[in-house]
């Protein structure tokens, strides 16, 4: 079955949840600009927080495991955890399936 | 610091423990968790697992100034804040105070994708946030198995809480880590004890024959003593409360002083004093005996003497017995108005068989009784089986003596082995008071015998017990020609033994009427004599006196007829 990507026309809100520059945030930081730049080029916004510097939103967004990236917009709040290196489940996480299926 | 690894203070130094501030768990522990190490504690859904956390982290703020982090897994805190308001803590004034924090560890499996590599920094970040904003030195992660339902990286899962109690241990504080049992036995579902090995605690709800009894072992404890049984434990409006509350040794002080036991032959029997002061006494008997009456005579006594007496009524209702009581003359409301006296009745079914226990022991506390009564401690035996039912009183005696109570209880026997208790505490009574029938011409007449005393010389010998409108007597049965008459046969025996005397005494009565007629007739020969003798007497001297004069007037003559010659 074939579907087009779907087409928010708001910005995609994403936040990167990781603790200091570790190896596996770096990762997941690379993989994820990689496939925002594939799939929602132009529409889409990364922030990347920091736990050590702000360790009470790790309780406020109700962070479990490092890294986790959450799509806060669109809604529903969607969350991913890993490093992000296996893409095809991170498009399912996102809810933004891939054009080409492999 | 080199010279003090001697005797207790080294084992201090090597050890130290923090008391959990649990009735009774403290004891068990010998003296607390280990201190900045975790403890694991596992059971069953409900068995009480997330309210021993809680407690731990509010005894902790409010009795040993350390405050407490709960990170639940479960519940929402306001969940928890609730759930434990029922056990009369108050954790939203703690948290107010900054003393309890609560972090909600939320998360849901379908919400949550994974991909790739990740750890579980955040609960350490979050932990250690919490822990430094409120100076915690206490944790309770409840229940960090979760975790296993909601993320499904087994490996990195088990890497990460290895490296979390590890992480706890270098914090110093003292935590809590509650898992839940196994299917298969095992202590908890998914291995915790692996990593939690310094103190495990299982905590166990069965359920036997509708009643459920809550139960609670040590599995183990590195590196200390501890206590190994299985203690039943409660949870009420005072939190958790671990059994025994005391010490488990017999250490307890003894007394010389003596109590009236309010019947005065009884008394007698008992070296004319008594029960000791702190003793435990038994008394058993077959329906009927008048064992509820012995007990009430004994709580009359000592309110008598301005003592306290608590009495455990679990077959009648309290104004059932002071009716009972006032037919045998004996008026026990007086002392309940003035508050020397109180009842406590309540059916063994009501509860299991810790409820009870821990009831009596709140009871006891509260009133501080010189005196418990407790009738029967048969009915308990409906409660749990008799291995339950004898190690709670052993408790409960143990405990009583510690405190100094003397402690009466009665226990209904069967005829034909009435010298046997079914619960199997006569060995742990000091004074067995055995109540009989005896049965004998048509009749039945209560009797009473002192099986045992520890410690005073008592009567060996059987009594008749006597309950009439005077209160209650006993008597000294008939004994003649080898046997022993009561009742009627006893009153027949002695109305015959009356009878004879009597008959024996007017015989006696004739004899001496009789020997009284001989004396008077004797008497009366004697005088008759007598007076033969005088009257004989005073012939002869009459006839003397003749003579004595005819002499002398022959003297004269001759005289006379001698100076007319001359």
């Amino acid at each position: 079955m074939k579907k087009t990507v779907k087409i928010d026309p708001d910005i995609w809100e994403l936040r990167l949840y990781v603790a200091g520059q570790t190896p596996k945030a770096i990762t997941a930081f690379s993989n994820l600009k990689k496939i925002c730049e594939e799939h929602l080029a132009g529409k889409y916004r990364i922030e990347v927080i920091d736990l050590l510097e702000n360790p009470q939103l790790a309780r406020g967004d109700q962070i479990v495991a490092l890294p986790t990236l959450v799509r806060n917009l669109p809604q529903p709040i969607r969350k991913i955890i890993g490093d992000l290196s296996n893409t095809e489940r991170v498009l399912v996480g996102l809810d933004l399936r891939p054009l080409r299926p492999k | 610091m080199g010279s003090r690894v001697h005797g207790k203070s080294a084992k201090k130094l090597i050890f130290p423990k923090s008391p959990s501030g649990i009735k009774g768990l403290d004891e068990i522990l010998e003296g607390g968790l280990p201190t900045g190490r975790p403890t694991l504690v596992c059971g069953n859904a409900g068995c009480g697992k997330t309210l021993l956390a809680m407690e731990f982290l509010v005894r902790g703020a409010t009795e040993y100034n350390e405050p407490g982090i709960f990170m639940s897994f479960e519940e929402s805190a306001g969940d928890l804040i609730q759930n434990v308001a029922s056990l009369g803590f108050d954790v939203q004034k703690l948290i107010d105070e900054k003393k309890i924090f609560i972090d909600f560890v939320y998360f849901e499996k379908n919400e949550i994708e994974e991909t790739g590599e990740y750890d579980l920094e955040p609960l350490f970040i979050r932990l250690g946030n919490a822990i430094d904003t409120v100076g915690a030195k206490r944790v309770a992660l409840d229940t960090i198995e979760s975790l296993f339902s909601g993320l499904s990286n087994e490996t990195i899962l088990r890497a990460e809480l290895r490296r979390l109690f590890r992480w706890l241990k270098v914090r110093g504080v003292t935590a809590i880590i509650t898992g839940e049992s196994g299917i298969n036995s095992s202590l908890t579902r998914h291995g915790l004890e692996e990593y939690v090995s310094d103190c495990v605690i299982f905590l166990d709800h069965r359920i036997d024959d509708q009643i459920s009894t809550r139960r609670l072992r040590v599995v183990k404890y590195r590196g200390s003593l501890h206590g190994t049984n299985e203690y039943p434990f409660l949870i009420d409006e005072q939190g958790i409360t671990v059994f025994p509350i005391t010490s488990l040794k017999l250490e307890h002080g003894t007394s010389n002083e003596r109590l009236s036991t309010g019947i005065e032959r009884l008394d007698a029997m008992l070296e004319g004093k008594g029960f000791y002061k702190g003793s435990s006494i038994l008394v058993s008997g077959t329906p009927g005996t008048g064992k509820t009456s012995v007990a009430s005579s004994f709580a009359h006594a000592i309110c008598r003497d301005g003592k306290k007496c608590l009495y455990f009524a679990f077959e009648e209702s309290p104004s059932q017995i002071i009716r009972n009581m006032r037919s045998i003359g004996m008026d026990l409301k007086p002392w309940v108005d003035a508050g020397l006296l109180r009842f406590h009745s309540s059916r063994p079914t009501v509860f299991g068989l810790e409820s009870h226990l821990a009831v009596m022991f709140k009871t006891m506390q509260d009133f501080k009784p010189d005196v418990v009564v407790v009738d029967p401690i048969s009915n308990l035996l409906s409660v749990s089986d008799e291995k339950n039912v004898q190690s709670m009183f052993t408790r409960l005696i143990d405990t009583l003596k510690n405190q100094q109570v003397t402690t009466m209880m009665t226990n209904l026997t069967h005829f034909g082995i009435e010298e046997q208790t079914q619960v199997g505490i006569s060995s742990l009574m000091d004074t067995w008071i055995l109540l009989k029938d005896l049965e004998a011409e048509g009749e039945r007449n209560r009797g009473l015998y002192v099986l045992k005393s520890r410690g005073m010389a008592h009567s060996n010998q059987i009594r008749e017990f006597i309950l009439s409108e005077q209160g209650i007597s006993l008597i000294e049965p008939y004994i003649g020609m080898g046997e022993v008459k009561t009742g009627s046969a006893r009153y027949i025996q002695e109305t015959i033994d009356t009878a004879e005397a009597k008959k024996h005494e007017e015989e006696l009565e004739r004899q001496r009427v009789k020997l009284e007629t001989r004396r008077k007739v004797l008497d009366a020969q004697i005088a008759a004599l007598q007076a033969e003798f005088e009257t004989e007497k005073s012939e002869f001297e009459r006839i003397m006196e003749e003579e004595k004069q005819a002499k002398h007037a022959k003297r004269q003559e001759k005289n006379h007829l001698g100076s007319m010659r001359g």
